[in-house]
């Protein structure tokens, strides 16, 4: 006798409802038979047998939601299934890390809560946002899709084009429902080619189009790196001034959770290195929707930087208005008066969390979201650093030649006689991403990190 | 040349002016019997690999072999000595095929310090030198190229030994195959190209992403020979691959087997796989699974009973078990590990 357990369909899966059983009590099933249809907040999927034998008891009914991961949901008799079944037992490390996970929301501190004085006022709302607006919890999956609806409306100029863009909704599922709405000729299912298709997103834009170029992940991208540097981002100088090439780049970079060293690369630094290109890596939804009409209305090559790990997450997003924010801007996150922690992407929510941490400690770390890489909003940093005389960066790619390098050069350059310490970096650990999950965790910065550089910063 | 080979050839699906392989004359009992029992392997590890990754033990991607297993198991059946592997991310079926010992395949799956890379590697990219499998690799058609090197290394030696280049349907579309294609023709390297058509690439239909959707043509403006090869027949690519070998080994260069195939399972673990019908999938599975297949050729020629096959399936089981086990039990990398492997030391 053996247990059929709820599976995990994807790597990051937890829960999902068992929407279906194919199979009833008594039934004989043969592995590969599919027993029954499991549903994510991501797609669908059948699961099948892997064991033969009768179905003794359905234990989870059909319907039920939030049914864990590993959680057995039928019994299984028969000898193969009795003599196959292996131990259930998830190792600690599989679940373990809480930064390999995709991390939560970072709670807000509403202004004036007497519950919480030691913290100071953190900021909620983006500068630009108008009075009485409507804000809605959105997932970052979705205000990127809504950002690309919104400008392709607007402008038949905007298409989109890549790896499983159309019929498949996306291979993350951010481009759900453009297929429907727009239709193939704007919504493009290319080949497994992206040099050629980069190399055409080019073209296009020369000739006028915009194109939102998808790469499935930035890893990709490095077989189109050529058209992305050599021809998106020269052309306009060298043709001295003639030839535009209004193009979006886009797709989740960074790690994602045990995928290896081949598909774990944070290019951030790669991209920002290159004059011609500008270069945004936003944290929140607001910011990712806002950033991404912006960048498809920047009449220059913009490399959008997304997180695999952040699609997932809800965040604010206001309702009914054109939100567009602007390339180049940083965000102050968090206001704090001992230390300033900089970040991009995911690394900003760690490094909130990082300053929850120090708050209760006594260190007030003011958080700095870059938002934009290239151009990067030095006057907001070397404010900052004036106030707090410390800094810390943080990113998830690798040190050396690294933001961090460049976020401290600007610092020293412009503000060195405001520091009371050596500025610290949090990075990768200077090796290829492991895949073991014991290793991959030694490996990426962790909100530990940023805590540590902290206090060495400040000398606690 | 003659017309009526030209004609022969064009109903043999293939541009190879030459005679075709035999296909099964001079297979033996045993031989076939390891077949089976190596394809049968392949499957039974899969599936236990399909359920550790359910259970949380294996992460990331996870792509399965199952229903492809004949191609792996009918080219190491002609491989030499000495002969290079090297594939896509799809190389569970390849390493055990070459010999690897299953424990250290599934170690690796699960990232333990017992597996073929210790752990630091994962499903995607795995590596043997002692079995001369050269990967294991995530980038899509990256394989092609490096395939195409090894073939240029042998060359280099003369040293008489094949690069077989596995890749899939998807990967054909990748520019940088074109490339490999016309430099290996160019200075007859020993490559054998094997695509495996499982026509798909994720969600894409080989029809909806290919122009040209008979990929052993795809060589035929480079002059590269190419065969389409019925992939679930484990025999018949045996033939053909001990064909296109023999091309390339005796100095021709390189020759393009497309071995019509299926897979099974979704791309990977989370795939949703709304882009083909369970009917379409039942049906390959009933009518042209390549393990049936083999069973009614051995009983055929009354080389298996069914006590003969039951003792095969209970050796295999109890290896996947094994092997299942030790990639459950093995230790995590120390974490010392994390620091090597990044450079060697400079020779003095
Ligand atoms: C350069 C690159 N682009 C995209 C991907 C994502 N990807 C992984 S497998 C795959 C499909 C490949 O299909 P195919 O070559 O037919 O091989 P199969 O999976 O069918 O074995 C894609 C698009 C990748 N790994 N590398
Ligand atoms: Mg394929």
């Amino acid at each position: 006798m053996t247990d059929v357990l709820m599976p995990a369909l994807s790597p990051t899966m937890e829960e999902g409802t068992l929407a279906k059983w194919h199979v009833k009590k008594g039934d004989t099933v043969r592995s590969g038979d599919v027993i029954a249809e499991i549903e994510t907040d991501k797609a669908t999927m059948e699961v099948e047998a892997v064991d033969e034998g009768v179905i003794e008891e359905i234990l989870v009914p059909e319907g039920t939601e939030e049914v864990k991961v590993n959680t057995p949901i039928a019994r299984l008799s028969g000898d193969d299934a009795a003599a196959s079944a292996p131990k259930v037992e998830a190792p600690a490390q599989a679940a373990g890390d809480p930064e390999k996970k995709a991390p939560e929301a970072v709670e807000v501190q509403p202004e004036g809560e007497a519950s919480a004085p030691v913290l100071p006022k953190v900021e909620m709302r983006d500068p630009e946002l108008p009075e009485g607006v409507k804000l809605v919890k959105t997932t970052i999956r979705d205000a990127l899709r809504d950002a690309m609806a919104e400008e392709m409306r607007k402008d038949d100029k905007v298409f989109l084009m890549g790896e499983e863009v159309a019929q498949y909704q996306g291979a993350y599922k951010v481009s759900r429902d453009l297929l429907q709405e727009f239709g193939d000729k704007r919504v493009i299912d290319t080949p497994i080619t992206e040099y050629g298709f980069a190399g055409l997103g080019v073209g296009a834009a020369m000739a006028g189009l915009k194109p939102i170029v998808e790469f499935m992940t930035w890893n990709f991208a490095m077989q189109a790196i050529d058209h992305i540097i050599n021809s998106a981002a020269k052309t306009l100088y060298m043709s001295g001034g003639q030839i535009k090439c209004s193009v979006v780049f886009r797709g989740p970079n960074g790690a994602a959770a045990r995928v290896g060293a081949q598909h774990s690369q944070d290019y951030s630094a790669w991209y920002a290195q290159v004059p011609g290109l500008k270069v945004v890596a936003p944290y929140d939804a607001a910011d990712a929707k806002g950033l991404l009409k912006a960048a498809i209305r920047d009449p220059n090559p913009v490399v959008f930087l997304e997180h695999e790990m952040m699609y997932g997450q809800e965040f604010d997003v206001p309702e009914d208005i054109d939100w567009v924010v602007p390339i180049g801007k940083a965000k102050v996150r968090r206001e704090g008066k001992d230390v300033t922690i900089t970040a991009h992407s995911r690394m900003v929510g760690m490094a909130l969390k990082a300053a929850e941490q120090l708050a209760a400690e006594g260190i007030d770390a003011e958080v700095i979201d870059l938002r934009t890489l290239r151009p990067l909003d030095h006057e907001t940093i070397v404010e900052s650093v004036k106030k707090t005389n410390r800094l810390v960066t943080a990113e998830e790619g690798w040190g050396p030649m690294g933001v961090g390098a460049e976020v401290i050069a600007r610092v020293i350059d412009q503000a060195f006689d405001y520091l009371d310490a050596p500025p610290a970096r949090v990075h990768q650990k200077d090796v290829p991403l492991p895949y073991a999950a014991n290793l991959e965790a030694l490996s990426l910065p962790s909100v530990e990190d940023i805590v540590k550089a902290v206090k060495a910063v400040t000398y606690k | 040349m003659a017309r009526g080979q030209a004609g022969s050839a064009a109903k043999r699906k293939t541009n190879d002016t030459g005679s075709s392989g035999a296909a099964d004359s001079a297979v033996t009992q045993d031989e076939l019997l390891k077949y089976y029992r190596d394809m049968l392997l392949i499957r039974r590890f899969e599936e236990r690999a399909g359920q550790l990754y359910g259970m949380g033990l294996i992460g990331g991607f996870c792509h399965l072999y199952i229903g492809q297993e004949a191609i792996a198991v009918g080219v190491q059946a002609i491989k030499e000595q000495g002969d290079q592997v090297i594939t896509g991310y799809r190389d569970h079926g390849h390493m055990l095929a070459c010999g690897m010992d299953p424990r250290e395949v599934m170690a690796e799956l699960t990232g333990r310090a017992g597996g073929s890379s210790k752990g630091k590697g994962g499903s995607m990219h795995m590596f043997s030198t002692e079995a001369d499998f050269y990967g294991g690799h995530g980038i899509v058609g990256a394989q092609v190229a490096l395939g195409t090197g090894l073939a240029l290394a042998n060359h280099y030696r003369d040293n008489k030994k094949v690069s077989f280049t596995y890749f899939g349907d998807g990967a054909a579309n990748q520019g940088q195959v074109y490339e490999s294609f016309n430099m290996a023709q160019l200075w007859n390297l020993p490559v054998v190209y094997v695509i495996e058509n499982n026509q798909y690439a994720m969600g894409t239909s080989i029809e909806r992403s290919s122009s040209e959707t008979h990929l052993y043509k795809r060589g035929a403006s480079f002059r590269i020979p190419g065969e389409e090869v019925d992939g679930m027949d484990v025999l018949a690519v045996k033939a053909a691959a001990q064909k296109a070998a023999d091309h390339a080994r005796s100095g021709k260069g390189p020759y393009i087997l497309e071995m019509k195939t299926y897979r099974y399972r979704g791309h990977s673990m989370s795939d949703p796989a709304k882009y083909r019908t369970r009917d379409e999938v039942d049906e390959v599975r009933k009518t042209r699974d390549p393990i049936d297949h083999l069973q009614e050729l051995l009983a055929k020629k009354g080389w298996a009973d069914e006590a003969a096959l039951k003792a095969i399936d209970a050796e295999v089981k109890k290896i996947v078990a094994d092997a299942a086990e030790f990639a459950r039990t093995s230790p995590e990398p120390e974490p010392s590990e994390l620091y090597t492997d990044v450079y060697l030391e400079a020779a003095e």
